[in-house]
C-alpha cells in the first residue's frame, strides 16, 4: 500500500460573537424566563426605592450648614452637618488650632503608603522612607521640639485610623508570616505555640482583646510603670490580626507541592533560603486575595478601639454629634459621609490586590 | 581498588512502624559508574537513592557519600548536598522564577557567586541540554521534555560528582522521552557517577555498567545489563521482564 502524505488543514478565524448592546442584554438580562423574571424583580425593587434615595439624598436635600432650615417641612437630608463638623469629624479632640499638624501627618502617611505600593519604590531604602515618615508623624502628632505637646488620647479621626491600620498591618503580616511557619515546623515546641496562640486569639471578640489591652493589662504592670493606651491597643489589634492572617498564609503554605520543598533541599539550600525563595513567594501569590480581606478588616476593626475611648474617624463622627443637640437628629448624613471615605479606602485596597494579583501570576500565564 | 564513592552498608530504613522499605541494602557505587535500578513499583528504588542525599532518612545501618557519613549532621548533609544533583520524576522545577532563576539559584545563595558568574554558568548547561533560548521563559511555558531538560540543567549547576535520577521520563509525553534521555546519555559519557531509577532498558543496555533489580526492598539481583537481561538469575527478574518487555 502507498504510504499517504498527510495534509493539514489551514487555520480558520473562529464565529463572529453577537455583541453590542442588545445582545449582551438578550445574553445576561433576557436570557431565559427565570433570569428574565429576576430582571424584572430587582429592576422593579431599585424603581420603586432608588427614586425616593435620590430625592432624600439630592433633590430636596439640603447644603447649607443650617440646623434650622433643615428642620422645615420637605426637607429631605442635611448635608450641612458634614460643612460645620468636618474638622471635628476629620481630627476629633486634636486641639483646634493645632489641627494643620494631624493633616500634615496623614499626608505624609497616605503618600507613604502610596510610594509603599509602587514597584519603583521597592528599594532597600523605602525601609529607611518609612523609619523618616513615621519620625515625622509621631514628631507632628506628639509635638515637642517646638511644637506644642499634645497627649495621645487627644489624638483623633481619620490620623488616628491611618495610623492604627498602618502599623498593626505593617506589624502582623510579618508575625503572621512567622506563626504560619511555626505551625508548620518540626519542632514541637514551636508548632505548640504557634497553635496555641492562634486558637486562643482566635477564641476571643476582638472587643474583648482591647478591653484587655486598655483596662485590664495595667493592673499587672508595676507601680509607676505607665505604657501609652495607643501603643497597647495597638499591640493588641496586631495580635489580633496576626492570628488571622497566619491562617491564611498557612493555607497558601499547604498548597505547595511537597516537591518544592524536596527540589530546593536538593539543591543545597537551608530551611530559611528555602521558605524565602520558594516556598513564602508562591503561597503568598495564591493567598492575595485572603490577605487583603485581613487588610481590610482590619482597616475597618480599627474602629473598635472607640470603646476604649481612643476616638478615630467613627468615634470622632459620635463626638461630634452628641456633643451639640442642633446637629444630633442628622447622625445619618454623617454616618453616610464617614461610609464614603471608608470606602473610598477599601475600594483603593481592593484594586490594588487585584493588580497584586496580576503581577504575581505573570509566571503562570502561558 | 579506590574506594567507593557510595556505600551502602546493612542499610534498614521503615515507614512507620510496619512498613519495612529498605532491608539489608549493601551497595557500593565506583567513582564514574552508571547503574540502573529497576523493579517493580513500591521495591524501594526511589527511596534508595533519595537516601543518598537524604531526602529520606534511614534508621539503621552505615551510608557514607563521597567520604562523609550521613548522619543528623545537617553540615554533613549540605555539604553532600552541594555533591549530588538530583533529577525527579515530577520535574520539580520553581514555577515562580524564569528557567535562568532556576538555575542560578542554588550557585548564588549556596554557592555564594556572583550573578553574572551564576549566569554564565547556567547559559553553558543550558545550551548543553540545547534550550538555551528558553532562558527567559517561565517553566510553565515549556513542553514536558524541556522542563525535564532544564531540570537537569539545574542539577548540573552545582557542578556535581553524582548525579540521581527518580523516573526521569515517567511523566513525559512518548514522543518527549527521546530527547531527555538523548541529554542523560551525553551525561554518562562525560564520566559523572549516575544512578538512575528508571524502567528505559534501551538507556539501561546504551550506558548502564550495572542493573540493579529490587523487589520487596531488597536488591535481588545485580548484573551487567548484557547478563541481566538475557540471563536473569532469579524468578522474580524473569517476571519483571517478560513484564516490561513482553508486548
Amino acid at each position: 500500500m502507498a504510504t499517504q502524505i498527510f495534509q493539514s488543514i489551514p487555520s480558520r478565524p473562529a464565529p463572529v460573537q453577537t455583541g453590542g448592546l442588545l445582545g449582551w442584554l438578550q445574553a445576561n438580562l433576557f436570557a431565559d424566563f427565570r433570569t428574565t423574571l429576576s430582571t424584572l424583580l430587582v429592576g422593579g425593587v431599585l424603581l420603586w426605592y432608588l427614586p425616593q434615595f435620590l430625592n432624600w439624598a439630592l433633590v430636596s436635600a439640603y447644603w447649607q450648614p443650617n440646623a434650622e432650615a433643615c428642620r422645615a417641612d420637605g426637607v429631605g437630608a442635611c448635608w450641612g452637618v458634614v460643612a460645620e463638623k468636618y474638622r471635628l469629624i476629620i481630627f476629633g479632640r486634636y486641639p483646634f488650632e493645632e489641627q494643620w499638624r494631624p493633616l500634615v501627618a496623614t499626608g505624609a502617611l497616605l503618600a507613604l503608603l502610596v510610594a509603599s505600593c509602587t514597584r519603583a519604590f521597592w528599594r532597600p531604602w523605602l525601609a529607611l522612607l518609612w523609619a523618616a515618615v513615621l519620625a515625622l508623624f509621631f514628631w507632628l502628632m506628639l509635638g515637642g521640639g517646638g511644637l506644642t505637646p499634645v497627649e495621645t488620647d487627644r489624638w483623633g479621626g481619620l490620623p488616628l485610623t491611618l495610623l492604627l491600620s498602618t502599623l498593626s498591618i505593617a506589624m502582623a503580616f510579618p508575625l503572621a508570616l512567622l506563626v504560619a511557619l511555626g505551625r508548620r515546623s518540626n519542632l514541637p515546641a514551636i508548632r505548640t505555640i504557634c497553635t496555641l496562640y492562634v486558637e486562643l486569639i482566635r477564641g476571643v471578640p476582638l472587643i474583648s482583646v482591647l478591653f484587655m489591652a486598655s483596662f485590664m493589662f495595667p493592673l499587672f504592670m508595676p507601680q509607676g510603670v505607665k505604657i501609652d493606651v495607643l501603643l497597647r491597643v495597638l499591640v493588641g489589634i496586631t495580635l489580633f490580626a496576626a492570628a488571622y492572617m497566619a491562617e491564611v498564609i498557612r493555607g497558601g503554605l499547604q498548597a505547595i507541592p511537597k516537591g518544592q520543598v524536596e527540589a530546593a533541599a536538593s539543591l543545597g539550600l537551608s530551611y530559611w533560603q528555602t521558605q524565602r525563595k520558594i516556598v513564602l513567594p508562591q503561597a503568598l501569590a495564591m493567598v492575595v486575595p485572603g490577605i487583603m480581606n485581613n487588610f481590610i478588616a482590619i482597616f475597618k476593626d480599627t474602629s473598635l478601639v472607640t470603646i476604649v475611648s481612643l476616638y478615630e474617624l467613627t468615634g470622632s463622627l459620635g463626638l461630634a454629634l452628641n456633643s451639640d443637640a442642633d446637629w444630633r437628629p442628622y447622625k445619618i448624613e454623617g454616618y453616610l459621609f464617614i461610609a464614603l471615605i471608608y470606602f473610598a479606602f477599601c475600594f483603593a485596597m481592593s484594586r490594588y490586590s487585584l493588580w497584586v494579583e496580576r503581577q504575581v501570576n505573570q509566571s503562570k500565564q502561558r | 581498588m579506590t574506594s567507593p564513592i557510595i556505600s551502602f552498608d546493612k542499610v534498614n530504613k521503615w515507614y512507620g512502624n510496619n512498613f519495612h522499605v529498605l532491608r539489608d541494602i549493601d551497595l557500593n557505587v565506583a567513582k564514574g559508574e552508571r547503574i540502573v535500578i529497576c523493579g517493580p513499583s513500591g521495591s524501594g528504588k526511589s527511596t534508595l537513592i533519595r537516601c543518598i542525599n537524604r531526602l529520606e532518612e534511614h534508621q539503621q545501618g552505615r551510608l557514607t557519600v563521597d567520604g562523609v557519613e550521613l548522619s543528623d549532621d545537617v553540615k554533613a548533609i549540605d555539604a553532600i548536598r552541594q555533591q549530588v544533583g538530583m533529577v525527579f520524576q515530577q520535574f520539580n522545577l520553581f514555577p515562580h522564577l524564569t528557567v535562568l532563576e532556576n538555575l542560578t539559584l542554588s550557585p548564588m545563595w549556596v554557592g555564594k557567586l556572583p550573578k553574572k558568574e551564576a549566569e554564565e554558568k547556567a547559559m553553558h548547561q543550558l545550551q548543553r541540554v540545547r534550550i538555551a533560548e528558553q532562558a527567559q521563559k517561565y517553566p510553565l511555558q515549556l513542553s514536558g521534555g524541556q522542563q525535564q531538560r532544564v531540570a537537569i540543567a539545574r542539577a548540573l549547576c552545582l557542578t556535581p560528582k553524582i548525579m540521581l535520577f527518580d523516573e526521569p521520563t515517567s511523566a513525559l509525553d512518548p514522543e518527549m522521552i527521546k530527547e531527555v534521555l538523548d541529554v542523560m546519555v551525553e551525561m554518562a559519557e562525560q564520566g559523572i557517577t549516575m544512578l538512575c531509577v528508571t524502567h528505559e532498558m534501551g538507556f539501561a543496555k546504551a550506558v548502564a555498567d550495572r542493573v540493579i533489580f529490587m523487589d520487596q526492598g531488597q536488591i535481588v539481583e545485580q548484573n551487567t545489563p548484557h547478563e541481566f537481561f538475557k540471563n536473569p538469575r532469579t524468578d522474580r527478574a524473569q517476571d519483571f521482564l517478560s513484564k516490561i518487555l513482553g508486548h
